[in-house]
């Protein structure tokens, strides 16, 4: 397959739309490197799943404003994670590749609203978002497979009716 | 209380929340990666049917940390439910377990009700509208969004990105109208 410059650059921009991970390293490493995100996503699991966070009761709860718990975990994750940000941003803390850290300005659509409510439909009648789908299933409860094949697609179709859409 | 007890309790948020929050910054030093789970989807449908839909033709293959990271996600279920599985069912406000039990459902010691997400269910309305219809609402609206409660809620507000407090609220708001106004009807089904 031949791809000219033209291409490549369109394919960026394609990537780049609404995505929320468009860095890219300018090293190129080998494919074992990839691992190090396999071992941050099993504590990650492990976490969720310890934490309740992924449990449908917890999601009840905390749209029914009966628990701390939910508001808790996600106020203090947020709290450690803007005190990361500001510390990388203040000292210019570089990536372990020696590369820069880049942090990607959001720009508001109406997608954000209206995809937005549509998503804490899901989040309340699944009791999960993307991430806990995975560790729900991951735990044993196998039916979520059914969910997690809808939530595919689900960005499929997003991905063909993205035109037609409001923004 | 050995140390393995101590860790199959369930975890308090302020040991969670933290640990969750430190992803961002060991993602942003380890390899520049912003903090984002349901691109994951996306890349699914770009590696597996992209259909020539515009949204679907870039290469995945550059952001194939996103998916070992969720294939993670997916393993650290499976280690948690070998070695720290609590057997206790969850503990909830008195609340929500006199209303669910409204619904028939009694069954607390999943993540999940067995009584809604199982195979046999799937053909049942409310086991239909909740795993498909809800499944679909969730890659759907995360991508319309433009991230779900990783990329906008923790990442985009550590970041102190509007759009991404706008989709937090957002998120929030679609919650709460799911689970006071619409679930009752649904569960009742």
């Amino acid at each position: 397959m031949i791809i000219n410059k033209k291409d490549t650059n369109t394919d960026f921009e394609v990537r780049s739309l609404d995505a929320i991970c468009k860095n890219q390293e300018a090293v190129e490493l080998p494919m074992w490197h990839n691992l190090q995100y396999l071992a941050f996503g099993v504590a990650f699991g492990i976490v969720l799943i310890k934490s309740e966070v992924i449990s449908w009761f917890r999601i009840q709860e905390m749209f029914r404003l009966q628990s701390f718990h939910m508001f808790g975990v996600i106020g203090s994750a947020v709290a450690v994670g803007a005190l990361s940000v500001f510390l990388i941003k203040k000292f210019k803390i570089k990536s372990i590749h020696g590369e820069e850290i880049i942090l990607p300005e959001k720009t508001f659509n109406k997608g954000q609203i209206y995809g937005g409510l549509l998503f804490g439909f899901g989040w309340a009648m699944t009791g999960a978002c993307p991430g806990p789908l995975f560790a729900q299933l991951g735990y044993g409860a196998i039916a979520t497979s059914a969910t997690i094949l809808m939530a595919i697609v689900g960005t499929w179709v997003y991905g063909l009716l993205r035109e037609k859409l409001p923004v | 209380m050995t140390f393995i007890e101590l860790i199959k309790q369930p975890w308090p948020w302020y040991v969670a929340g933290p640990i969750i929050g430190l992803m961002v910054p060991t993602l942003l030093i380890f390899g520049n990666k912003t903090f984002g789970i349901s691109s994951s989807l996306r890349h699914v449908c770009a590696a597996c049917f992209p259909a020539k839909i515009p949204f679907f033709q870039y290469d995945w293959k550059k952001e194939i940390w996103n998916l070992f990271f969720v294939f993670g996600i997916f393993l650290g279920g499976i280690i948690t439910a070998l070695y720290f599985k609590n057997d206790a069912a969850v503990v909830v406000d008195p609340r929500l377990i006199t209303e669910l039990s409204g619904y028939g459902i009694a069954d607390f010691s999943g993540l999940v009700p067995a009584e809604i997400f199982s195979w046999a269910s799937l053909a049942t309305p409310r086991g239909f509208i909740l795993m498909v219809i809800g499944g679909f609402f969730v890659g759907f609206g995360t991508r319309y969004a433009g991230g779900c409660t990783s990329g906008h809620a923790i990442m985009g507000l550590s970041n102190l990105q509007l759009p991404s407090l706008i989709a937090t609220i957002s998120f929030m708001a679609g919650g709460f109208i799911m689970a006071n106004l619409l679930l009752p009807f649904i569960l009742s089904l």
